[in-house]
């Protein structure tokens, strides 16, 4: 018998009278990185904030397990502090808030060592950062790296990382993949968010999510081809969505 | 090297001068001063307790003469012209006695070109019954920059009243920059005024932040006259009120000349029961003046809530951070 770290039963999700999830199945071992690929709009972030419990993403049916806890109605706080958090996509400002105590608030170890640790695991200088406020003038990939340096020193036992790859540069990418695999095995697992395939090779399994479903799952290899193929037919089909109706989800997990 | 400073001839006459000092001095650490400054030759100083001036310590190009009233103390405080201070100048008013009045009747001569920066503190850790005003006048010379910041601290009781007042005129040319904080122990009622009018070319930046709680009443006018040709203002206020504390915020910004520019930016945060109020008013008498301003009253930014939550914070711990971030 396995023993998961998150698992997802048969979520649903409505907002403003439209399905945003559609009997969602996931499952995220500890230590584990799992991509969940879709294209823009396929829920895959708002999967992640009724993963996290965020406000208005509570969901209409279905379980969430974690930790082999039921946490589909436990508040954020709760969830944070059995070891689970997000890392959104387009982080949020923090107004007169040093980068320093930012990362301390959540960090499982404030020595201020290990906040620039933190800070070199994304390639920013500890220097030139422990000190500036987290606000606008920080630039967006900026505030990215911030944010998962925040995510690693918090050494949380699932990170759900949401598009950790949009609005940085190509260069970066391979230093979020790096980070990535280090935060893995340093025994946290990942459920990595994207549309970028080639991310997804950093994997250990994937799943691949479209119209609020997840379609297909297995090894990342065969899940990126599998998306290749449909986002090229979506190409030649020109705007048709590239699943049509959700097909039954296959599995290899 | 730190060196004693030199004490004020009348109240170092008198019995128990060394215990209030130091008690001063404490309470001074508690606001978030460095007494260490306070004890440097190097550095000019004034420390006035109750209506008592403990010590004043004068560095060349800067003056203060000090004189003791019933309630308080008159002080004049001048840097000469062209003087630049190399380190700012510390002020400590305070009170250590649960009750009573303090008023400081100040009067600021900055001489033309000078530069000088004051950090003053003013502390009331045990305030239960009292009311302190700050009754200023202040000058900034042509070409003269004059920087004050202003911190207190006021203990847990909330019984306090303060009057912080200014009529600032900045010459031609001249800078003056002034930030306002009361935001470590409760506010009490706070009626914050301060008048600026500014020359051509000259520049005026007010930033004044709060934290109000429980029954605490925040009131900040504050008002730019934009006089001369290019003259700039800004004002920035930033209040949190939470439980049943009220604010109030009335900026006004003047265009009075060509190419006069100003801008009032507000931000007020409320929780619980608190209420906020904002009203700027934009004067422009000049059709090549220009004049903006911008409010934004409600809670905390959600995201950052949740992103705090998140980190494993409770929300009242996130709130927190979240309005002494933005008061820092």
């Amino acid at each position: 018998m396995i023993d998961y770290l998150l698992k997802v039963e048969n979520l649903n999700l409505k907002r403003d009278g439209r399905d945003i999830l559609c009997r969602v199945n996931l499952a995220v071992r500890p230590g584990e990185v799992h991509g969940l690929l879709g294209l823009n709009g396929s829920g895959k972030s708002s999967l992640a904030y009724t993963l996290m419990g965020c406000a208005g993403y509570t969901p209409d049916q279905g379980r969430i397990w974690f930790a082999g806890q039921d946490i589909t109605r436990l508040p954020i706080t709760e969830r944070a502090r059995l070891g689970l958090t997000l890392a959104w996509q387009e982080p949020a400002r923090f107004e007169g808030l040093p980068v320093g105590a930012y990362l301390a608030l959540g960090a499982k170890d404030p020595d201020r060592t290990q906040l620039a640790e933190a800070l070199e695991a994304v390639a920013l200088a500890p220097s030139a950062y422990l000190k500036r406020p987290v606000n606008h003038a920080l630039s967006g990939g900026e505030r990215k790296r911030i944010e998962l340096a925040a995510v690693f020193a918090m050494c949380p036992k699932l990170a759900i990382l949401d598009e950790p790859d949009s609005g940085v540069d190509t260069l970066s990418l391979g230093d979020i993949a790096a980070l990535i695999r280090r935060m893995a095995d340093q025994g946290t697992a990942v459920l990595l968010i994207t549309h970028r395939d080639e991310m997804v090779t950093v994997a250990d399994s994937a799943s691949l999510m479209c119209q609020g479903s997840i379609v297909f799952q297995g090894d990342p290899a065969e899940v990126r081809q599998y998306y290749g193929r449909r986002c090229r037919l979506h190409g030649e089909t020109m705007g048709a969505q590239p699943w049509g109706t959700a097909p039954s989800p296959k599995s290899k997990v | 090297m730190s060196t004693q400073v030199r004490p004020h001839g009348l109240a170092a006459a008198e019995p128990g001068w060394a215990r209030e000092y130091e008690a001063i001095l404490e309470a001074y650490r508690q606001a978030g001063g460095d007494p260490a400054f306070l004890k440097m030759s190097r550095v000019a100083t004034l420390v006035v307790s109750a209506n008592r001036v403990l010590a004043a310590n004068e560095v060349p190009g800067v003056h203060f003469k000090a004189e003791e009233l019933p309630h308080g103390v008159r002080a004049c405080i001048v840097v000469e012209p062209e003087v630049r201070l190399e380190k700012p100048a510390h002020l400590c008013f305070g009170m250590l006695p649960a009750e009573g009045s303090q008023e400081i009747v100040a009067d600021y001569e900055i001489g033309p070109g000078a530069q000088a920066e004051f950090i003053a503190h003013c502390t009331f850790p045990n305030a239960v019954r009292l009311r302190h005003v700050m009754d200023a006048r202040i000058h900034v010379g042509a070409g003269a920059t004059m920087t004050y910041s202003e911190s207190h601290f006021h203990g847990p009781h909330g019984g306090i009243e303060v009057v912080p007042k200014a009529k600032v005129t900045v010459d031609d040319g001249g800078r003056f920059i002034t930030g306002f904080s009361l935001v470590h122990g409760r506010v009490g009622r706070l009626d914050f005024d301060y008048d600026v009018a500014v020359g051509a070319g000259g520049v005026a930046e007010l930033t004044t932040k709060a934290y109000g709680l429980g029954d605490d009443h925040v009131r900040v006018n504050e008002t730019l006259y934009l006089n001369g040709q290019g003259a700039r203002g800004l004002t920035r206020t930033r209040i949190a009120v939470r439980d049943q504390a009220v604010s109030e915020v009335l900026t006004t910004a003047e265009g009075n000349a060509p190419f006069a520019r100003g801008h009032m930016d507000c931000t007020e945060v409320v929780r619980g029961q608190a209420t906020a109020r904002n009203m700027p008013l934009v004067v422009v008498r000049d059709d090549r003046a220009h004049v903006t301003h911008e409010a934004a009253i409600g809670t905390v930014n959600h995201k950052e809530l949740e992103t705090l939550m998140a980190r494993g914070l409770d929300e009242d711990a996130a709130v927190d951070v979240i309005i002494r971030g933005m008061l820092q």
